[in-house]
């Protein structure tokens, strides 16, 4: 144990840091995504309804390490091979970046829609009889009622994601999981590797949801 | 105080239906400027319904509402603009749970650039006074009491300097010690001469205050007049058997 702790800390530390970085990256691009597609499921435009639901509906039916591999290479192929003439090629943390934004961002759209249709009705209606427009209504009255709801399930679904990044070591990303099988294959010590990593991901979840309780005690101050 | 000789609001043959269910049938009335006019009637009688056709939170099926000379049932009416001059008061109250009652009464006003964020303050402190809460300016919804809420919806909507003021039901949602206190804010705003169009069960306020009484039901105006007319000498039928029930 000492020995990994040793001689393999600071890879598994560098490998951690790849990991918050592709988690940072995926939960930043799912956010806009969650709230584009959310709010495309709110408007009172049925076109708009029905993309957002097959847009949830379509990540959601497929298994993350599905969308990495199809990501990472089945779009580099269609480009080049199939179509011809193109160079795509991603690299494993812009693909994963991807597979992030996009299968988060499908839940993040659901935890948005959910919230907004939680505020109360008469919010909104109260608001425009005043000669507020939609747009501003949204974003002063209804959005912020709705954010307040939404940050536990925000929260919780930043756990998932950040344990999601594991499942881009299958695309070669070297994250922490992928980065523990070759300290694995090294040492042959697998109990104490996978024990190490475990913690490492238990301390750093464990941090980020005690001060997202803070926050959303802040954040219930005059509610 | 009623000026027959300007038309704040004029309906003409409205309908309303919500699918399969017609809610407003053929409903016909104007409303002249400084008017008070109470709509009375059982629950399901479309009264909510009619107010709310008036600024087109609820969308027309057919007919025509105008309100100081534009049709709102238009297609390219900007009823934000005549939404503007039309304060609405909810049932609910629907005061803005994440603002303070400042922001609650200064949020339009300054979204809409009606005024300079001092000017539009210090109407606000105003108004609060009007309705006797000067001393709730920082706190939030939340720390109000019913009454209180309701007031600080009228004067929220008075921060507009609307022309027409509509009241859904205010006082229905409120213990009964504080319906007092919101129809009395009322009956000071009907003494400056606003026009106003109010829903209501209050019947003792409708005799009081109203210059004009309507009593609808199943989608009709069954009949209209003074509140002498309609509440003390009705004529009709189902009139006289809704007032028995709740006088």
């Amino acid at each position: 144990m000492i020995r990994i702790i040793t001689v393999y800390g600071g890879l598994l530390l560098t490998a951690l840091g790849r990991t918050l970085l592709l988690a940072l990256l995926g939960l930043f691009f799912a956010c806009i995504i969650g709230m584009i597609f959310g709010i495309m499921g709110v408007l009172k435009n049925r076109l708009s309804n029905i993309i957002s639901q097959i847009f949830v509906d379509v990540i959601r039916g497929v298994p993350m390490i599905v969308l990495a591999f199809f990501v990472y290479f089945g779009v580099p192929y269609f480009f080049n091979t199939m179509i011809g003439g193109f160079t795509v090629s991603l690299s494993a943390l812009q693909a994963g970046t991807i597979c992030l934004a996009l299968n988060c961002g499908a839940y993040m759209a659901e935890i948005v829609r959910a919230g907004i249709q939680s505020v109360d009705k008469g919010q909104m209606e109260a608001a425009r009889s005043l000669g507020l427009t939609y747009g501003m209504a949204m974003r002063k009255v209804v959005l912020p009622q709705a954010i307040r709801t939404m940050i536990p399930t925000f929260i919780n679904q930043f756990i998932i994601t950040l344990k999601d990044t594991s499942i881009l070591s299958v695309i070669g990303f070297p994250e922490l999981v992928n980065t523990a099988k070759n300290v694995q294959a090294n040492t042959f010590m697998s109990f104490q590797t996978w024990a190490i990593v475990g913690l490492m991901y238990l301390i750093v979840i464990t941090i980020l949801s005690r001060s997202a309780k803070v926050v959303e005690r802040r954040l219930n101050v005059g509610r | 105080m009623v000026d027959k000789s300007e038309v704040k609001i004029k309906v003409t043959n409205l309908k309303k239906s919500f699918g399969d269910l017609d809610v407003l049938k053929d409903i016909s009335t104007e409303v002249y400027k400084g008017e008070v006019v109470c709509i009375i009637g059982p629950s399901g009688s479309g009264k909510s319904t009619f107010l709310r056709c008036l600024n087109k939170l609820e969308e027309v099926t057919a007919g025509t509402v105008i309100v100081d000379g534009n049709d709102i049932t238009s297609k390219g009416i900007n009823i934000n603009k005549v939404r503007e001059n039309i304060g609405m008061v909810f049932q609910h109250f629907n005061l803005f749970n994440n603002l303070n009652i400042m922001d609650n009464l200064t949020l339009a006003p300054l979204e809409l650039k009606k005024c300079s964020k001092s000017e539009a303050e210090s109407r606000a402190r105003d108004m609060l006074k009007k309705v006797g809460l000067a001393d709730k300016v920082d706190s939030y919804p939340s720390q109000l009491s019913g009454g209180q809420k309701q007031r600080v919806a009228i004067a929220r909507a008075l921060c507009m300097q609307p022309d027409i003021m509509l009241f859904d039901e205010p006082t229905s949602a409120l213990d009964p010690e504080m319906v007092g206190e919101v129809l009395q804010v009322m009956k000071n705003l009907a003494a400056d001469g606003m026009t106003m169009v109010i829903v209501t069960h209050e019947m003792g306020f409708a005799r009081e205050v109203a210059d004009r009484v309507i009593f609808m039901d199943g989608g009709y105006v069954v009949e209209e007049g003074t509140p002498q007319e309609v509440l003390l000498n009705p004529k009709e039928e189902r009139t006289i058997d809704f007032l028995n029930k709740v006088l």
